[in-house]
C-alpha cells in the first residue's frame, strides 16, 4: 500500500498541475498562439510526431549531409579541415563549384574497398546466422518456461549490457590469448602440450561477435515466441504432426518476423563492425569499419573515408527498406486478424 | 432434429452394447484443484453426446484428455476397447475442434484444411479432392485462398470444423462449436452438423454450456456441475426426469417447493410444502426416509392458471398474477403465491385474438397434474 502522505502529496501535486494547466489555457497568450496555430494547420498530433523528426534531423540528417557533402570534396593534405571546400567565393569571380566523384571511383579501382566490402558482408552473415542458431533455442527456451522464470532468464540476457562493451571484449581477450585461462586449462589437464592460437584469429573474432550480438537476436525472437498461442501446436499435433514436425510448420513460419528483426539486428551493425575485428581478430582481417578508420585516422582521407561511409549506408538501406516493408506488411495483417 | 442412434435403437438400453468410448473413474487434478472429479462415462458409436455445464465446471479439461492433452490424474480412457495411456495425441483416432478454433494464421482456409491429410502423405490428387469436398459440406467454396484474419467469425468456425472433419475421425470433440454464431446462423449450423454426423458417421462428443443447444442436437447430455457427471440421460430425460435440483434448476425452467414427506406410498407421496401453502400429490413413488425434506419440481408450461378454483385438494394455489410478458408463441405469466412464493407459468398463444385474457393483478388458481411433478432429495 502506498504510504498515506505520499498519496495526498500526489494528489495535490496534481491539482496543482490541473490548475496552473487551466490558467495557462486560459490566458490570452496561449489562446492566440493556439489560434495562429490552428490557423496554419498545426495539431497537437503534428507538434507530437515533430518530437521524433526534430531528433532525426539534427542528430541523422545533418550529420549525414555532412559526410555525404565531404565524400565529395577533393583530398587536402595540409592543412584543416584536410578536405578542399566544395563551393568557394574567388574574389571577382562567381561562385565556385568543385565537386569530383573519384573518391567513389577510387573506391572502385582499389580491390581493397571492394573486398573490405565482401568480407565484412561475409562476416556479418556468418555472424547473423550463428546467433540465430544459438538465440533461437534460447529464445525458444525462454518463451517456454515457466512464467514466474521468464523475467529472470531475460534479465540474464540482457545483464552482458550492465558492463561496458570494450571490458568485455578485453575480458574475452584474456580468456583466449595463449596464456589466458582456457589454454592453461587445456593445458594443466593435459588435453594439449602447445597452447592454442585463438587470439587474433576468426574464431575469435567471430566468438566476439556472436558474443556481443546475441542478445539482439534472443530479444526480438523472444518477443515474437512469446506471444505464440500453444493451441496452435496442439492443433497440429491433433491433427496427426509429431511435435518436431509441428515447431518447422507451424512455429517456425509464425517466428519469421521474430527472425528477420533479429537478423537485421545483429547483421546490421556486424558489417559496420570495428572494435571486434580489431582487438579479437588477425591483423590481416579486412573488415570495412577497420578500413574507414584506417582511413579516417591513419591517413587523414577525409573524402574517402566518407565515400565509403556513403557506401556501406547505401549497402546497409537495402535490406533495412525490406525490413520496413515487411515490418509494415505484418503490421496491417495483424490489424484485420 | 437430434441424431438419430442407429437402427433407431439407444444402444445405451441395450447391456450387450460395446460403448466406443469408456471413461473410467477418471479424475483430473491441477495442483490440489479437482477440475474433473470421478467421472465415468460411456459414449457409443454414432452418437451426439453433448457435454453441459456451466462455465469452468470441467468440459474442456475432459475433452483435453480425451483428445490427450492432459493426462489423467486417476482414472483410464478406452477408445474403441483400446486404452489410451501414453498413447500421444497425433496417433490418436481423434480430432478436436478448439474453442479458439485455433487456425494456422499463415496457412490459408485450404492450406489449413489439408493440414492433417498431409501429415498422413496422402497424395497429391486425393488431398485435393478430399480439401474440396469438405470445403463445400460446410459450404466455404470460394474463399479457399483467404487467410484465417480475412474470415467472419462464423467462417472460421467452419474452416475449424471443415479441418477437424477432412481426416474422418471415428471421434470428434467439439469444444463449443457454436459459440460465435448469432441465433440464425447457430441453428443452421446445428442442423449441418447433425447432418455431417449422419453422413459420415462419426461419433460426436459436443461441449456446449448453451442447453438450448444441446437439447437440439444431442442423442444424449451429461450434465457437469464442478467437475463431475451428476446426470446423462436423453434430452428427454434430463427435461423431464432431472435428478436433483441442480439438474432441474440448470435445464430450462421450473419451480421448485420445499416440503416434508407426509404420507410414503408405494404409489404415490403425498408432500406438505409451505413454499406452495398445500400438499403436492405425486402420482409416484419416492425412496426417502419419512419427514426428509424434499422439493417437487414443475415445468412452467405443465401448470395451469384458472380463475374457478380446480377440483380436489392437492396440487393448486392461488395467487395474483404480478407480470406477463407475451413473448410470441407463448405468454409467460408470474403468479404470487399468497405463501409469497413467485411461479412461473407458460401459456401458448393458441388464438390470435383472445377474448376474456387474464390480466395483471387478476386473483387466479395455479394448478398441475399429479404426473406432472418430480421429486428431487438433493
Ligand atoms: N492448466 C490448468 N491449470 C490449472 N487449472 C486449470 C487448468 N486448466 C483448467 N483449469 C481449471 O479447471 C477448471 C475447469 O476448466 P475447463 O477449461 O475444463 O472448464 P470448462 O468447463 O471448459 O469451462 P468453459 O465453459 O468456461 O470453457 C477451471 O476452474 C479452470 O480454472
Ligand atoms: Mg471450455
Amino acid at each position: 500500500m502506498a504510504n498515506p502522505s505520499y498519496v495526498t502529496l500526489g494528489q495535490r501535486i496534481l491539482a496543482g498541475l490541473d490548475k496552473a494547466l487551466t490558467t495557462v489555457m486560459a490566458s490570452p497568450p496561449y489562446r492566440w498562439s493556439q489560434g495562429i496555430l490552428r490557423r496554419a494547420g498545426v495539431t497537437g498530433r503534428t507538434l507530437v510526431i515533430a518530437v521524433p523528426w526534430v531528433w532525426l534531423l539534427i542528430f541523422f540528417l545533418i550529420p549525414f549531409i555532412i559526410v555525404f557533402k565531404i565524400s565529395f570534396a577533393e583530398t587536402r593534405w595540409l592543412g584543416s579541415p584536410p578536405y578542399a571546400p566544395i563551393w568557394e567565393w574567388v574574389e571577382g569571380h562567381a561562385l565556385h563549384v568543385k565537386i569530383t566523384f573519384a573518391n567513389y571511383l577510387f573506391l572502385l579501382s582499389d580491390s581493397l574497398y571492394v573486398q573490405a566490402f565482401l568480407s565484412s558482408l561475409k562476416v556479418a552473415s556468418v555472424s547473423t546466422i550463428l546467433c540465430l542458431l544459438l538465440g533461437y533455442p534460447m529464445a525458444y527456451g525462454i518463451a517456454r518456461a515457466d512464467p514466474s522464470w521468464r523475467n529472470t532468464l531475460l534479465l540474464l540476457v540482457i545483464l552482458p549490457f550492465w558492463t561496458s562493451f570494450l571490458l568485455r571484449v578485453y575480458a574475452w581477450m584474456g580468456l583466449l590469448n595463449n596464456h589466458g585461462v582456457i589454454n592453461q586449462f587445456l593445458m594443466w589437464t593435459g588435453i594439449i602440450d602447445e597452447p592454442i592460437v585463438m587470439l587474433q584469429t576468426d574464431f575469435a573474432m567471430y566468438i566476439g561477435i556472436v558474443y556481443s550480438y546475441l542478445p539482439f537476436m534472443i530479444l526480438p525472437l523472444y518477443s515474437n515466441l512469446e506471444k505464440h498461442d500453444p493451441t496452435l501446436l496442439e492443433a497440429a499435433v491433433d491433427l496427426g504432426c509429431r511435435p518436431f514436425r509441428a515447431f518447422l510448420s507451424i512455429t517456425l513460419p509464425l517466428s519469421k518476423p521474430g527472425i528477420i528483426a533479429g537478423s537485421m539486428l545483429v547483421f546490421i551493425p556486424a558489417v559496420g563492425e570495428f572494435v571486434i575485428p580489431r582487438l579479437l581478430g588477425g591483423t590481416d582481417s579486412l573488415m570495412i569499419g577497420r578500413v574507414l578508420w584506417d582511413e579516417y585516422f591513419l591517413n587523414r582521407n577525409w573524402p574517402v573515408a566518407s565515400a565509403v561511409a556513403i557506401a556501406l549506408l547505401l549497402l546497409l538501406v537495402i535490406p533495412i527498406v525490406i525490413f520496413q516493408r515487411y515490418q509494415l506488411q505484418e503490421a496491417s495483417g495483424e490489424q484485420q486478424r | 432434429m437430434a441424431a438419430r442412434p442407429d437402427e433407431g435403437t439407444a444402444p445405451w438400453l441395450d447391456p450387450k452394447a460395446q460403448p466406443y468410448i469408456r471413461i473410467e473413474n477418471v479424475t483430473k487434478k491441477f495442483g490440489e484443484f479437482v477440475a474433473v472429479d470421478d467421472v465415468t462415462l460411456n459414449v457409443y458409436r454414432g452418437e451426439i453426446f453433448c457435454l453441459l455445464g456451466g462455465s469452468g465446471c470441467g468440459k474442456t479439461t475432459l475433452l483435453r484428455m480425451l483428445a490427450g492433452f492432459e493426462r489423467p490424474t486417476s482414472g483410464r480412457i478406452f477408445i474403441d476397447g483400446v486404452p489410451m495411456e501414453g498413447v500421444p495425441p497425433y496417433e490418436r483416432p481423434v480430432n478436436m475442434m478448439f474453442q479458439s478454433y485455433a487456425l494456422f494464421p499463415h496457412m490459408t482456409v485450404e492450406q489449413n484444411v489439408a493440414f492433417g491429410l498431409k501429415q498422413e502423405k496422402l497424395p497429391r490428387d486425393e488431398i485435393r479432392d478430399r480439401v474440396a469436398e469438405m470445403l463445400s459440406i460446410v459450404k466455404l467454396n470460394g474463399l479457399e485462398k483467404r487467410k484465417p484474419h480475412q474470415l467472419s467469425g462464423g467462417q472460421r468456425q467452419r474452416v475449424a470444423l471443415a479441418r477437424s472433419l477432412v481426416k474422418r475421425p471415428k471421434l470428434l470433440l467439439l469444444d463449443e462449436p457454436l459459440g460465435a454464431l448469432d441465433k440464425k446462423l447457430r441453428e443452421h449450423t446445428q442442423f449441418e452438423l447433425v447432418n455431417i454426423q449422419e453422413r459420415l458417421g462419426v461419433t460426436f462428443i459436443v461441449v456446449t454450456h448453451d442447453q438450448e443447444e444441446a437439447m437440439t442436437l444431442a442423442s444424449r447430455i451429461g450434465v457437469m456441475n464442478q467437475g463431475s457427471i451428476v446426470q446423462v440421460g436423453t434430452p428427454h430425460d434430463i427435461y423431464e426426469f432431472p435428478n436433483s435440483r441442480f439438474v432441474a434448476e440448470f435445464i430450462g425452467n421450473v419451480n421448485m417447493f420445499e416440503g416434508r414427506i407426509v404420507e410414503d406410498e408405494p404409489d404415490h407421496v403425498t408432500i406438505d410444502s409451505p413454499d406452495l401453502g398445500g400438499v403436492i400429490y405425486v402420482g409416484h413413488g419416492v425412496s426417502t426416509a419419512p419427514d426428509a425434506i424434499v422439493w417437487a419440481a414443475i415445468r412452467p408450461e405443465k401448470m395451469v392458471l384458472s380463475r374457478e378454483q380446480p377440483p380436489g385438494e392437492y396440487n393448486r394455489a392461488s395467487g395474483i398474477i404480478k407480470e406477463i410478458a407475451y413473448m410470441g408463441d407463448l405468454s409467460i405469466y408470474i403468479v404470487q403465491l399468497d405463501s409469497g412464493r413467485r411461479v412461473r407459468v407458460t401459456k401458448p398463444n393458441t388464438y390470435r385474438h383472445a377474448e376474456n385474457e387474464l390480466t395483471w393483478d387478476e386473483r387466479v388458481w395455479v394448478s398441475w397434474d399429479e404426473s406432472s411433478s418430480v421429486v428431487v432429495t438433493e
